[in-house]
Parts: C-alpha cells; structure tokens; sequence
C-alpha cells in the first residue's frame, strides 16, 4: 500500500502548494491558474477516497469550465498586481493569525472528536461505490429535493447573470437613447451611483 | 491512508482560503479563496463519505459544486458590472450596497 501513500502526499502536496499560490501569488492571472493546480490535486485525493464520479466532475466541470470563466473575466478586466502587504494596516498581521487560530482549532477538533472510525481507512465498499451510476440513483430516489433544489439554482444564477451582465444597456436606453455610441462617456446615472 | 490525514488537510486548505478571503483586497482573488474554502468543505465531505462506506456524503459535495457555480456565476456578474461603471475593482472601495 506504499503505493497509495506516496500518491496521497504528493496529491495532497500539490493542493497545498495551490491553495497557498491562489493566497500568495499578486497576480489574479497566477492565482487562477493556481486554483487549477489545487483542483487537480483535490481530484487525485477524491480519486483515492473511491468517488470517481466526484473526481470526474472535478476535473471537467471545476478545473475546466469555471476556471475558463474565472480566466475570461480576468483577461476582460485585465490583472492588476496588488500589493500583498497593504500599507501598515492590521489586516496583513491579522488575516495568518486567523489562519493559524482556526487550522488548530479544526485540527484539535478532528483529532480529539473519539470518533473511532478516524483511524481506519474506513468502511468495507461495495464494489460500484462512487460511480456514477450509484450516484446518479441516489440523486433521483433519495435526494430528488436537493437535486430540484439546485437546478433551480443554477436557473436563477443564470438568470442573474444576464441581469447583471445586460445591466448597462438598460442605463443607456433609460438615460440618453439607445443611438448612444459606445465609447462615449458613461451617463450620468453611474455618476449618481457613486455619490 | 487513514480519514484523519484527509480531514487535517482539509482543515490546513480552509485556514489558507479564510485568510485569503480576509487579506486579499481584489474581488477576484476574494472568489478564489471561497472556492478554497468550499473545496476543503467537499474534500471533508467525501473523507466522512468513504469513513461511513455511504455515497450520500458525496451526493452533498456535489451539490457544494454547484452551489460553487452558481457564487462564481454571480460574483463574477457583480465584478464584471462593476468594471463596466468604472468603479475601481477593490472591495476596500466598493461600500455603495451598505445599509
């Protein structure tokens, strides 16, 4: 089983060191990129844990689609570099304090829990557990509720999404006509906006 | 491996997504350190899962994921908004939803 092991430090390795680039790293570019790396090493660590369904989903949906999205904004808005270390302010000093306080409390809180089942490699498995076919069944039977639930859920994002993505054209046509170029000026309601 | 190296690790990838959320100022770094934290969520989820030998742990990480999506699809809406009203895209700045 040594096998394993070195598949799960050097999985859980690359988590890490993602999860620390997305934190560290001052350009957005980099930290997106960063995320991917993270993901893959989650989907790796799901794929030990036997949800293959999960770790599939991981990949495809997770490290390719959304991040291509995070990737479009970025490049649309253009990556600033911001300054890690604000001038002075509480918050450098206090945000890996935080960090820290809550790593150990959730440690303590894993490892003094007495659940017993903590240090086995868990439960004996069927041999289709985590594939998609079990899961598939669970969501149509047991979960149904959850599984409406979050369909209508990514309807109303996605109608959010054009709502606040369209949400500019609504303020030229209110404000001074549709006939209005688009690099003019920006009317004067956004100028009432932030006052 | 035992469930516990996977819960510590996922308590160590939440601390390092929380003090992101709280030190970075750009939104989209902001977003990306949620989808740590979300993600540390799911990878304890699914070690809980695989400890009880029952697949309804996993049926929760993936409606996390969506749940995921659904906060991308509409933070990245707001920041996109955002730079099309020429606000400068830091959250230090963006206090006009206040009260």
């Amino acid at each position: 089983m040594w096998f394993e092991q070195v598949l799960f430090f050097v999985a859980a390795a690359g988590a890490l060191a993602g999860a620390l680039g997305v934190v560290l790293l001052q350009n957005p570019f980099y930290s997106v990129l960063s995320l991917v790396c993270h993901l893959l090493g989650l989907a790796v660590l799901f794929l030990l844990l036997h949800a293959e369904f999960l770790a599939a989903a991981q990949v495809v949906v997770y490290a390719g689609a959304v991040m291509v999205l995070y990737l479009f904004v970025v490049a649309y808005i253009g990556g600033v570099d911001e300054p890690l270390r604000p001038e002075g302010g509480g918050i450098a000093f206090f945000g890996p304090l935080f960090a820290a306080a809550v790593a150990v409390e959730l440690v303590i809180a894993f490892v003094s829990s007495g659940l017993q089942a903590l240090d086995t490699k868990g439960a004996e498995l069927g041999p289709g557990f985590g594939s998609p076919g079990e899961i598939g069944e669970l969501l149509l039977t047991r979960f149904l509720l959850p599984f409406e639930a979050a369909s209508f859920l990514l309807l109303v994002a996605a109608v959010g999404a054009v709502v606040l993505a369209g949400r500019r054209r609504g303020l030229e046509d209110e404000g001074t006509g549709p006939m209005r170029g688009r690099d003019d000026p920006p009317p004067t309601e956004t100028v009432e906006v932030r006052v | 491996m035992d469930v516990t190296w996977y819960l510590v690790l996922s308590a160590f990838i939440f601390a390092i997504g929380a003090a992101g959320v709280i030190s970075r100022r750009n939104p989209l770094v902001v977003l990306l350190c949620l989808e740590l934290m979300l993600n540390a969520g799911n990878l304890a989820l699914v070690a809980f899962s695989r400890m009880h030998g029952g697949e309804a742990g996993q049926v929760f990480a993936l409606i996390v994921m969506v749940i995921a999506a659904c906060e991308v699809v509409i933070g990245l809406g707001i920041i996109v908004a955002m730079h099309r009203n020429k606000l400068p895209i830091d959250i230090d700045e963006m206090s006009e939803l206040r009260g």
